[in-house]
């Protein structure tokens, strides 16, 4: 699809980032204005809904997606920094109000203009300019984007252009981190040794920087990668892109 | 969780040879499946061919039955028909009886071990002989399948061997799995050959000839099933397929998902029982048809589930099941599937942590060579579990608070603010130990949040 050279864009910036690491939010501010987007920030947005959506609340997720569609409707796109909250709007949203003739279209309008925001940025061409970061890395593949999505290359060539940055290839990168959202406290011994798995592949890569698109996995894995002893440090990849990775990693004293 | 099925898990994580054996066996799958998919570039095209010729016959069944039936009866065979488990059982029990059976050879069959089939031969007093190595395995460790294509995977070889040692009449010197298998082989090709019944399964039922096809790597299917006076097939009523030309089209997708080859070493299509002027063959052959839940499958939402070929791929790609193995699961089919089927064949209530227990990162839908929604159809099973009240209490108050204060933005950043505050009263950076939230710091660290909200700080002009 063709995109405006300027777009009036909203920014959902999701309950997880909300609550815990706003610098992703910030950074994802600080990238779309610098892509030329006028960004706004809905202030009646708290959660796209995926709890309740995955615990098999259908009902109670579906009233999140009709408030979420007349609070997004109105924009031109919406961009969310994580794969996860993005593919519930986008796959999620037309499949639960399908049968409601009322919503079904609103919802597929919403869901059309919903864009994960590694995509959104690719997708105009954008790219980080002037950001510099010596730095090894290795980026793990957030399911929820990678599926749901297709997001694969998107993140990787926006990051190939950040000076200094090298990216080395993480083994079994499109393999889940063990997170599943509520998954993780509810089957924890077995979230734990996938979790335990995936680390142990991100130590191997021998990078100092594990970056993904999502805040969850990330809090797991950078968790997990903690707990282990290693010195392996997590950012979420808006926040490299926004020349933020300066900052404190996830875990680290904000 | 459930007790029965987190002491399970538990069990299965705790256990390292499990672990080995579960990875080397999947691992070996998932990476020669890949080279098989990788060049074959229209693998995705084939895949929706695959799905559409299953749903096609899913949604004809009826038609198609009656087609098999007649066609099969043609060839000499006799058609019967199992509403339930039990009927299946006790149709063949019954056919064992009559031909006046003392032993049976068993061909690896998922549907037998479905139905209960090994039990109600034993509870029967007929002697059976499992003749797939997997299942012969199995059957001498008194233990259950763990995965639908190798039915041991949960066995290093180095336990298999000390099995044989301590099971086999003239066990194996030299330690390596040629001299295994021969070891086997002394133990059943005796067995095997003097069965008086030859029981297999089916991986298709070809509709327009009758006939059935069976895919095995080891020959044991054929000289289980063609030396016995008597041929008994039992298989779910899915199985069936319009003809050959659609069966072939399958067996090139269940082959490469399963093991990664092109085709398994035997595929053999089997036409009725012995026909005058014929040098070999049983003099009669009974083919069991088994719904077992699958019409109502069919009608309750779950239609895609009856496409499965039963390749294993969505298993050998999972995570969870990478890590507890198949037994954990508790039912008869394990992994992404197992966790669709077990449900719907033995109850929800029992088994309503096997949906759950997922991360649902798309993967199993992703590797099916029929592309059957798994974790679409596992959110079907936990939607029913929220309605008909099978959550557990806390979960359900919790998430229920949570979406109150979710609908009231101004309440729920003040939620957010008190949440923060509580998070930080246990640290700042990272946190070993987290007050209700034990399940993520038992075994991992937990990052701090920072000390005001993204919107409370968007509110007040940070930018």
């Amino acid at each position: 699809m063709t995109i405006a050279p300027s777009s009036r864009v909203a920014l959902f910036v999701t309950c997880l980032v909300d609550a815990m690491r706003p610098r992703v939010g910030f950074a994802a501010l600080r990238a779309l204005a610098d892509a030329g987007c006028e960004v706004v920030v809905p202030e009646a947005q708290t959660c796209c809904g995926q709890p309740a959506l995955n615990s098999g609340d259908r009902a109670t997720a579906t009233d999140f997606a009709r408030r979420n569609v007349a609070m997004l409707e109105s924009y031109e796109a919406i961009v969310v920094p994580s794969g996860s909250c993005a593919g519930t709007i986008r796959c999620h949203y037309p499949e639960l109000l399908a049968d409601d003739p009322q919503w079904a279209a609103r919802a597929e309008a919403v869901a059309a203009k919903t864009w994960e925001i590694l995509a959104w940025l690719d997708a105009r061409g954008w790219r980080p300019e002037g950001v510099a970061l010596e730095a090894r890395a290795t980026y793990h593949d957030s399911c929820s984007g990678l599926r749901e999505l297709g997001i694969k290359a998107q993140p990787r060539r926006l990051l190939g252009a950040v000076d200094g940055l090298d990216l080395v290839p993480l083994a079994g990168e499109e393999t889940c981190c063990g997170f599943g959202g509520t998954f993780c406290v509810k089957y924890p011994a077995i979230s734990n040794a996938i979790a335990d798995e995936k680390a142990a592949a991100v130590e191997a890569t021998g990078a100092g920087l594990l970056l993904a698109g999502d805040l969850g996995c990330l809090m797991n894995m950078a968790g997990k990668l903690h707990r282990r002893g290693s010195d392996v440090r997590a950012f979420h990849t808006i926040e490299v892109l926004a020349g933020m990775a300066d900052g404190p990693a996830i875990g680290e004293a904000q | 969780m459930s007790r029965a099925f987190d002491a399970r898990v538990d069990a299965a994580l705790a256990d390292r040879q499990l672990k080995i054996a579960v990875e080397r066996t999947a691992g070996t799958a998932e990476a020669k499946r890949g080279v098989a998919i990788g060049a074959w570039p229209s693998f995705g095209a084939a895949r929706e061919r695959a799905a559409a010729i299953k749903d096609h016959v899913i949604a004809n069944l009826g038609a198609y039955l009656v087609q098999f039936e007649a066609a099969a009866t043609a060839s000499g065979a006799t058609v019967h028909w199992a509403q339930t488990a039990d009927e299946a059982c006790s149709i063949v029990v019954e056919i064992c009886r009559k031909a006046g059976a003392k032993s049976v050879a068993r061909s690896k069959s998922m549907l037998g071990e479905e139905i209960g089939l090994p039990h109600a031969l034993e509870a029967a007093g007929i002697g059976r002989v499992e003749t797939d190595l997997a299942e012969h395995i199995i059957q001498l460790a008194g233990e259950r399948p763990s995965h639908i294509i190798w039915p041991a995977m949960h066995k290093t070889r180095e336990q298999v061997s000390e099995l044989f040692h301590a099971r086999h009449r003239e066990p194996h010197v030299e330690e390596s799995i040629v001299a295994m298998a021969a070891s086997a082989r002394r133990q059943l090709r005796g067995e095997m050959l003097g069965a008086d019944v030859g029981i297999s399964g089916a991986n298709f039922l070809i509709a327009d000839s009758g006939q059935v096809c069976t895919v095995t790597n080891e020959g044991n299917a054929e000289l289980s099933l063609v030396p016995p006076r008597v041929h008994i097939v039992t298989a779910g009523i899915e199985k069936l397929v319009p003809s050959m030309d659609h069966a072939v089209h399958l067996l090139r997708l269940l082959a490469r998902s399963a093991t990664g080859a092109a085709l398994t070493q035997y595929t053999t299509f089997y036409a009725g029982p012995k026909r005058a002027g014929d040098h070999d063959g049983p003099e009669e052959m009974h083919i069991v048809l088994v719904d077992n839940g699958r019409s109502a499958m069919r009608d309750d939402g779950l239609a895609e589930m009856l496409r499965c070929i039963r390749c294993g791929a969505c298993m050998n790609h999972c995570v969870v099941f990478r890590q507890i193995g198949g037994h954990a699961y508790g039912g008869t089919y394990p992994g992404p599937m197992g966790s669709v089927l077990t449900p719907a064949l033995d109850g929800l209530a029992a088994n309503r942590d096997l949906p759950n227990a997922c991360t649902m990162n798309g993967k199993c839908q992703e590797v099916c060579p029929v592309a059957i929604p798994l974790p679409t159809l596992l959110r079907g099973w936990r939607e029913k579990s929220w309605r008909e009240g099978l959550e557990p209490v806390t979960l359900r108050s919790g998430l229920g608070l949570w979406a109150w204060a979710a609908r009231r933005p101004w309440l729920y950043r003040a939620g957010v603010r008190w949440a923060i505050r509580a998070m930080r009263l246990a640290g700042r950076g990272w946190i070993a130990k987290l007050p209700f939230a034990g399940g993520w710091t038992g075994g991992r660290d937990f990052p701090a949040p920072a000390a005001e909200s993204f919107m409370d700080r968007y509110r007040k002009g940070e930018r």
